[in-house]
């Protein structure tokens, strides 16, 4: 039996010294493969008298659990220094830059627009849009500013070679809709509008977003409703200040303008013009044939660009059409 | 409009402080723009009285002067011409505020001591005035404040009129508004008439009776040439914004400010026979008060006598017949001009002034009288003179009747969604000086003569609203049967794809939709953009055909402010003029140039190619799902003729891909190459759901193939016919590798295809994978002559 303890002792004195896994393998083939040298003192076992046979058997058992024991745990404290020694060869300086295309972004407009539509289309709104080159009638006759009316004064009008114009307003849509689908209807149009005026604070190319509601029983506490809503909304503000005051547009009547007070930078603030609206004047709904004794509406616009400053503190008006990228960058 | 707001609280004082009464206004829909101080501060300016007037000793344009300041008399040096014996002037002791706030001190002027100084208009910021010092009535008592003697405790309101406002474009017209709002009494706007001392009178004839249906004049005769225009006029001229020229003029200003009535005056001396009002031929000259000359088109409304036009109606005056110094004799005009008449001859002529606003927007067509006999009263008072008759020309041919509408008070509740009394509604009209008689059913309401915006019930449900405040309407959220339209998707869809390609590293870009015509025609030689008949300027003059010219200009813009990595994208309208007329098309297009990927420090930097952009497409055509889209080898005229794709669904294009043509690229300005996108958003149109399809459970099986094709074979030919011989079983084909060089004769290239092979149900036997590479190599050989690489 001596035999035995030499082997285990050898063998686990190798063990203690193999650096690497495969050391530590060849030394399991060596002493507990098929051939190995416990292994082998196994085979033995049938030279031994048979009540020695238990004995023995037992004490070569017990051996090679010894030895096999030993590997284990070597091989687990080889393992753990080999992960260890991983682990500190692939530290990296994470601080480097990341790879791949950065984001771009959508334009502040657009983020204003959809955020609109957004609102609206809670309150039961669809979206529709227009042609930008309109007829007069739809740009003004339907809207009740026939020619010569002081209204189209404020519209600095471009045209095209034909009499056709660029829409100077939303409005239009109003009448597109309403020619094609009967009351009752809630839709806002957003899109570009032009006019013939180029300056620090007007730019001949600007967006409106138009607002429509037809139905029986509609009044204008139904129009502060919704535009209250909306502004709250929008601002992210429940304590909003609205104020709406008496106007004038030639397709609505009663007209109203609407402002708000948000506290500026230094503290100060003033009411400032937000939207027009009212309820849809009885002329416009005769021209397109809907029935102003028994239907009533509200329209109500608004300047995309006006909501777009405010909402995110940008001061000139012409860096919305510059598509300068340091400008766009800003709003990703 | 500016106007005084004591003048204003001479017509009505509602007793409330300024704020207020602004608040009301604006909340009444006369919106109050601005508030401003009639006057500086003037701390310590008084009145003095010239008591002497000694030569300067060491100066031969100055004057010791001895000045009375209701106590004591000051020495002072003053230099103006006017400064006489007598005279009551603004004093500005030392210790005084002028009118840039500056304080004054006492300083010896060349040797004499001055105790302050007597002031000019100008220099107490009261006007531009500079020519002497200020002359104060002979009753100004001296040693009283400046600002009592000129009752400068004053501001200046700025109302900004809606254009239905006519008759507000004046004090008495205001102030009927806020008479009404604070329930009460308007100081009467009858004016006495001035009896006729004399029968001289001009002759008038009414020769467009539909745009001028009433004319009053009246001829004022012996008027002192020398007579000023007082204080308390130009004052009130002043804080309203008008300049004072000549007593004559500033009373026809000041009636206009008053009563809301233009007027002008003509030196009688000056006219020649009868006047005439009536429309202009073609070609007819007028030479105008501001100096200027202009040429008539036909139409224009004119005022003539017996030699031509003597004023621009409703406009301006003539040159040959306005009043000088040396007027004695005037003729005073007083008309009504139809409003749609007249519109547009300001503009034409490019000659805003207050008469044309106002005529413009309507004055009272009963009101021409009462103006004259107002402003007689005042010539009389200021210039003296011997009046002839008032005589009013008139033709029932254009007169408007006056409106009568018929009105339900129930309309109040329809439109305004409260309850207001049918009594309070009644005393508001009334108010208003509407007539309204409420025993019958509908109410039958007359509108003044002065308000040309009340014609239907909703007109008068306004007015309602404006007076009990549109604050007492209650907010409320509409209940409505309507339901969202089906098919509202393409603001959806176009939201997904500002996503996909930001995310892809484009910036949205907002371009204008006209652009330079020259830079139209080099994207899309010959053919004609639509052009505007007014642009701003020729760089903006043409609708774009294209949003490639407007992102391609926004490229150079952050080109040039040394931007590298540039990917711009926009979603717009184009237009195109096509044989049925113009069509209007929402496109979506996009921009790139410069860097693949951003710059790393781990990678080798590499400019973008076709494919980058031709991956965006495909990321862009996946989140429309756009699958049955392929890329087409074709050409346009402002793309690489060799890098150019056409998105080609069902035989139809609705887009292109490719590389900016060289030549465009240089005329430019770039030094690296763009590649552009464009696509239909209207064809790319509203797609279905995505639809599920079921995932395989067993192994998929990859068979590689290198393809030796000649160069002329696209990889799309190949993959096709791939793909059709390979069958159901195959899942995936990726091309993965293409090769040219050794090994492989010149002309040719090697693809290297992989086909993986899958079934839903059953794993595949090497035969089946077998058979179908067999069919797919034969159909290679047979459709694009592919061998198979050794």
């Amino acid at each position: 039996m001596s035999d035995i303890e030499a082997i285990v002792h050898e063998a686990i004195v190798a063990l203690a010294a193999a650096v690497d896994l495969n050391a530590l393998d060849e030394l399991r083939v060596r002493y507990l493969g098929k051939k190995g040298a416990i292994t082998a003192l196994l085979k033995t076992l049938g030279n031994l008298p048979a009540d020695q046979r238990p004995a023995a058997g037992q004490a070569i058992n017990d051996a090679k659990q010894r030895v096999s024991d030993q590997l284990d745990a070597r091989k687990a404290a080889l393992e753990a220094a080999h992960l260890d020694e991983r682990l500190r060869t692939e530290h990296i300086d994470v601080t480097l830059p990341g790879r791949g295309t950065s984001s771009g972004g959508v334009h502040p407009i657009s983020i204003v627009i959809e955020r609109i539509e957004g609102i609206f289309r809670h309150a039961g709104f669809d979206v529709a849009r227009g042609p930008e080159v309109e007829d007069d009638f739809h740009n003004f006759e339907a809207l009740n500013i026939p020619a010569h009316h002081p209204a189209r004064a404020m519209h600095d009008t471009f045209y095209l070679t034909d009499g056709r114009l660029l829409r100077t307003h939303t409005s239009p849509v109003q009448i597109r809709v309403m020619e094609h689908t009967p009351p009752p209807l809630r839709i806002i149009a957003p899109g570009r509008v032009y006019r013939c005026d180029y300056d620090q604070t007007h730019s001949p190319m600007f967006h409106q977003v138009e607002g429509l509601c037809i139905d029986e029983g509609i009044t204008m506490a139904d129009l502060k409703g919704t535009l209250d809503v909306f502004l709250k909304t929008f601002f992210d503000r429940d304590d909003l200040k609205i104020r709406y005051r008496p106007s004038y547009f030639p397709f609505t009547e009663p007209s109203m303008e609407v402002d708000i007070k948000l506290e500026s930078k230094h503290g100060i603030s003033n009411w400032l013009e937000v939207m027009g609206c009212g309820m849809v004047h009885p002329a416009v709904l005769a021209k397109v044939g809907v029935d102003s004794e028994r239907y009533t509406g509200f329209a109500f616009g608004l300047g995309v660009e006006r909501l777009a400053m405010l909402r995110h503190g940008i001061s000139d008006l012409r860096l919305f059409f510059e598509n300068d990228i340091q400008f766009l960058r800003q709003f990703a | 409009m500016k106007l005084s707001e004591r003048w204003l609280r001479e017509w009505f004082d509602p007793g409330v402080e300024t704020a207020e009464l602004a608040e009301r206004l604006t909340l009444a829909g006369l919106e109050i723009e601005g508030l401003s101080a009639a006057a500086p501060a003037l701390t310590g300016v008084i009145v003095g009285e010239v008591r002497e007037v000694a030569p300067h000793p060491d100066s031969d344009h100055l004057h010791v002067c001895q000045v009375f300041d209701g106590n004591a008399t000051h020495q002072l040096v003053c230099g103006a011409a006017n400064v006489r014996r007598g005279l009551k002037t603004a004093y500005a002791p030392p210790g005084a505020a002028i009118g840039d706030g500056r304080l004054l001190t006492r300083s010896p002027i060349r040797g004499v001591e001055s105790a302050g100084m007597l002031c000019s208009v100008a220099e107490l910021g009261l006007g531009d005035d500079a020519s002497g010092i200020m002359e104060l009535p002979a009753d100004a008592s001296a040693g009283s404040t400046l600002r009592d003697c000129m009752q400068l405790d004053d501001t200046v309101v700025e109302v900004n009129l809606t254009p239905n406002r006519a008759d507000c474009f004046c004090v008495s017209g205001v102030a009927r508004d806020l008479a009404a709002l604070f329930g009460g009494r308007l100081k009467s706007t009858q004016v006495a008439t001035v009896a006729a001392q004399s029968d001289r009178v001009v002759q008038v004839q009414l020769a467009a009776p539909l745009a001028c249906p009433a004319y009053a004049g009246r001829v004022i005769t012996g008027i002192n040439p020398n007579a000023r225009t007082p204080l308390w006029m130009s004052e009130r001229l002043r804080r309203s914004g008008v300049r004072c020229i000549h007593p004559l003029v500033d009373v026809t200003n000041y009636v206009m400010l008053e009563l809301g009535q233009p007027m002008h005056a003509f030196d009688l001396d000056k006219l020649e026979g009868w006047v005439v009002v009536r429309e202009s031929i073609a070609g007819e000259r007028i030479a105008l008060l501001d100096d200027s000359e202009i040429e008539l088109v036909a139409g224009t409304l004119l005022i003539t006598d017996d030699r031509g036009p003597i004023a621009l109606a409703g406009i301006m005056g003539g040159a040959t017949t306005a009043v000088s110094e040396r007027t004695t004799n005037v003729f005073l005009e007083s008309a009504f001009f139809e409003p749609i008449r007249l519109a547009g001859a300001a503009r034409r002529y490019r000659m805003h002034t207050d008469a044309s606003q106002r005529f413009e927007r309507g004055v009272d067509p009963r009101g021409q009288a009462r103006a004259i006999e107002r402003a007689t009263q005042l010539i009389l008072d200021i210039c003296s003179g011997t009046p002839g008759p008032c005589a009013v020309t008139e033709s029932d041919t254009g007169r408007r009747p006056p409106a009568v509408v018929q009105f339900r008070p129930a309309a109040v509740k329809r439109l305004l969604g409260i309850d207001v009394a049918e009594s309070r509604i009644a005393a508001i009209l009334r108010s208003l000086d509407m007539q309204v008689d409420d025993t019958v059913m509908p109410w039958r309401v007359g509108a003044p003569s002065f308000r040309f915006d009340i014609n239907i019930e909703a007109d008068l449900v306004e007015e309602v609203a404006r007076i009990q405040g549109y604050e007492s309407i209650p907010a409320r959220l509409p209940m409505t049967a309507g339901l969202p339209a089906v098919g509202d998707a393409t603001s959806p869809l176009e939201a997904r794809a500002r996503n996909t390609l930001s995310v892809r590293g484009y910036f949205e870009a907002i371009t204008y939709s006209f652009i330079d015509p020259s830079l139209a025609r080099a994207f899309d030689p010959g053919v004609e953009s639509v052009p505007l008949a007014n642009p701003i300027s020729s760089e903006m003059s043409v609708l774009r055909r294209s949003i490639w010219p407007g992102l391609a200009q926004a490229a150079l813009h952050n080109r040039n402010r040394q931007v590298d990595d540039i990917r711009l994208f926009e979603i717009g309208m184009v237009f195109r003029q096509e044989q049925g007329g113009l069509l209007q098309r929402r496109q979506m297009a996009g921009l790139r140039t410069g860097p693949a990927v951003r710059v790393h420090w781990s990678d080798r930097a590499r400019d973008s190619d076709f494919y980058d952009i031709k991956q965006d497409v495909d990321a862009l055509l996946q989140t429309l799902r756009q699958e049955r889209v392929r890329f087409v080898p074709s050409t346009h005229p402002a793309l690489h003729p060799g890098q150019t794709a056409a998105l080609v669904r069902d035989d139809a294009v609705i887009g292109h891909v490719g590389a900016l043509h060289p030549a465009i690229s240089a005329r430019m300005g770039f030094d690296k190459p763009l590649f552009l996108f464009e696509i239909d958003c209207d064809d790319a149109g509203v797609s279905a759901a995505a639809q599920f399809h079921p995932i395989s459970k067993v192994p998929a099986v990859r068979r590689d193939l290198a393809i030796v094709v000649d160069e002329s074979v696209t990889a799309d030919a190949c993959l096709q016919a791939a793909r059709e011989a390979a069958g159901d079983l195959l899942r995936d084909l990726q091309l993965f590798d293409v090769y040219r060089g050794q090994g492989i004769d010149s002309g040719k290239k090697s693809l290297a295809l992989g086909l993986i092979f899958q079934t839903l149900s059953s794993t595949l036997t090497d035969d089946e994978v077998e058979q179908a590479v067999r069919r797919v190599l034969a159909r290679l050989r047979e459709c694009v002559g592919g061998t198979l690489r050794d």
